[in-house]
């Protein structure tokens, strides 16, 4: 007996060796999946918690790549939205290749493309941004921009091959077409270049009923943008005393600071509808150069 | 700093790199995973006693199964390399104890030749057994051969590039202390 404890006691570390070896090689062996599941049940409690938090910062390292993922499936959504084709008039039938027709012969009006903002302030009093999507890409002047979230961003006014420079909202020359949403009365959106956080709505009558936090979208009548997109909320309604119009602060929904993926929108009639638009005002105008 | 928070802290760190960075980079190759966290077991002091040791690599190696799910598997791997860590300082150091008074082994404690021995044959030791358990029930000899010695000059690899990126500095073992 006692040369069994003395044999215990010289080879103690050795056979709590073999011991443990036992146990890990049981572990490994002996749990089936299922046992696997339980054994390891307490102990994800706390891995999972670690590997949580440990998520939180690794997401943000994929960032990136995830909101590029959204926003391409965004920009497959957006192309099927129905305010991008027009009913067509049915005792009338154009053809015309260049539009895709849909199965019920609705033609698209938008086509929507994604872009990536590569250079963007908001500082100056004529701040531009700068897409990755040139002429290469389909990128036309007067391509309205959108926000990912499908607010209003700007207009394009420059193309090179594979960049394009955009007129942000917030330029003291942009002025875009908007509309109220509750009474679809229409003004003109435009920045004093004071306060990047506040753009202007000008031309809204008196007589319609304005208040704080109403919704000002794209108006319907805009040649680039494509109607009902947000723009921004009513910020402030101020009074102009001279005329019979307000002066609405609009808090844009597009936030500038973070742009990040954008779309540009193609209205595949603008040219269309602008060449008519300077040609009756040419006729009309200039009656005695070109004679009716 | 004492020598158990110094440890302390170099567990957490050592299973974070393993379990974050080293379990999750894109693999080299279907062959190759680094292991680096047995290098905590390499570092522990020379003081701690042979039962300690076995607790803690067996404990460390538990504690990495956790988080990839296999209990047991790199629990008896570095348990392994706890029990043979003893043998091998035996071996490598001089006999002289007034020669040798550094508190853990490290190249400036052990010379870089012994040191580089003693990594290596642990690394050998911890890859060979762990590739060994993980291929017991499939796969031929030589992909189990050629998988051991390239995990085994991986990690050999980032064991050294560790070691002189981050010299510890180590304070001698003192009569007081």
């Amino acid at each position: 007996m006692r040369n069994i404890f003395l044999f215990i006691g010289r080879y103690k570390t050795f056979l709590s060796f073999l011991i443990l070896q036992g146990v890990a090689l049981w572990f490994l062996f002996s749990f089936n999946r299922f046992h696997r599941a339980r054994f390891l049940g307490v102990a994800n409690e706390v891995t999972g918690r670690i590997n949580t938090q440990y998520n939180k910062v690794e997401d943000y390292f994929e960032l990136r790549e995830e909101n590029r993922r959204v926003h391409r499936i965004n920009d497959s959504l957006l192309n099927l939205l129905p305010q991008n084709f027009m009913q067509p008039d049915t005792s009338l039938r154009e053809v015309r290749d260049s539009l895709p027709f849909d199965s019920l012969g609705h033609y698209r009006r938008y086509y929507f493309r994604p872009a990536t903002i590569v250079y963007n302030t908001v500082n100056s009093q004529k701040n531009y941004l700068q897409i990755n999507r040139g002429a290469s890409h389909g990128i036309k002047d007067n391509m309205a921009v959108l926000g990912s979230d499908g607010s209003a961003v700007g207009v394009v006014v420059g193309v090179s091959p594979n960049f394009s420079q955009v007129m942000s909202l917030l330029h003291v020359d942009q002025k875009v077409s908007a509309s109220l949403k509750k009474s679809g009365d229409m003004g003109t959106m435009e920045w004093d270049g004071k306060d990047p956080r506040l753009l202007n709505l000008k031309s809204i009558p008196r007589s319609t009923e304005v208040k704080q936090g109403d919704t000002v979208l794209t108006s319907p009548t805009s040649f680039n943008f494509p109607p009902g997109y947000m723009i921004g909320t009513v910020a402030e309604v101020l009074t102009d005393k001279s005329t019979n119009f307000y002066v609405l602060k609009i808090k844009p929904s597009a936030r500038f600071f973070s742009l990040q993926q954008v779309f540009v929108v193609e209205n595949l009639q603008y040219a269309e509808q602008t060449t008519l638009n300077q040609n009756t005002r040419k006729r009309i105008e200039d009656p005695k150069k070109n004679p009716r | 700093m004492s020598d158990f928070v110094r440890n302390m802290i170099r567990f957490i760190l050592f299973l974070g790199i393993q379990v974050y960075i080293l379990n999750k980079i894109p693999h080299l190759h279907r062959y190759i995973t680094p292991y680096l966290y047995f290098l905590f077991i390499l570092w522990l002091p020379f003081s701690v006693s042979r039962q300690w040791l076995l607790l803690i690599g067996f404990g460390t190696g538990l504690t990495l199964d956790y988080f990839t799910m296999t209990p047991g598997l790199h629990a008896a791997a570095s348990l392994l390399v706890a029990w043979v860590r003893p043998y091998l300082i035996t071996i490598l150091t001089p006999k002289d104890s007034t020669e040798f008074n550094y508190r853990e082994p490290s190249p400036k404690a052990m010379q870089w030749t012994p040191y580089f021995v003693y990594v290596l044959v642990l690394t050998l030791l911890h890859h060979t057994y762990l590739v060994f358990l993980e291929w017991m029930s499939f796969g031929s000899f030589l992909s189990f051969l050629i998988k051991v010695l390239a995990s085994t000059g991986i990690s050999l690899l980032l064991i050294l590039t560790v070691e002189l990126l981050f010299p510890r500095k180590l304070k001698f073992r003192t009569n007081t202390a």
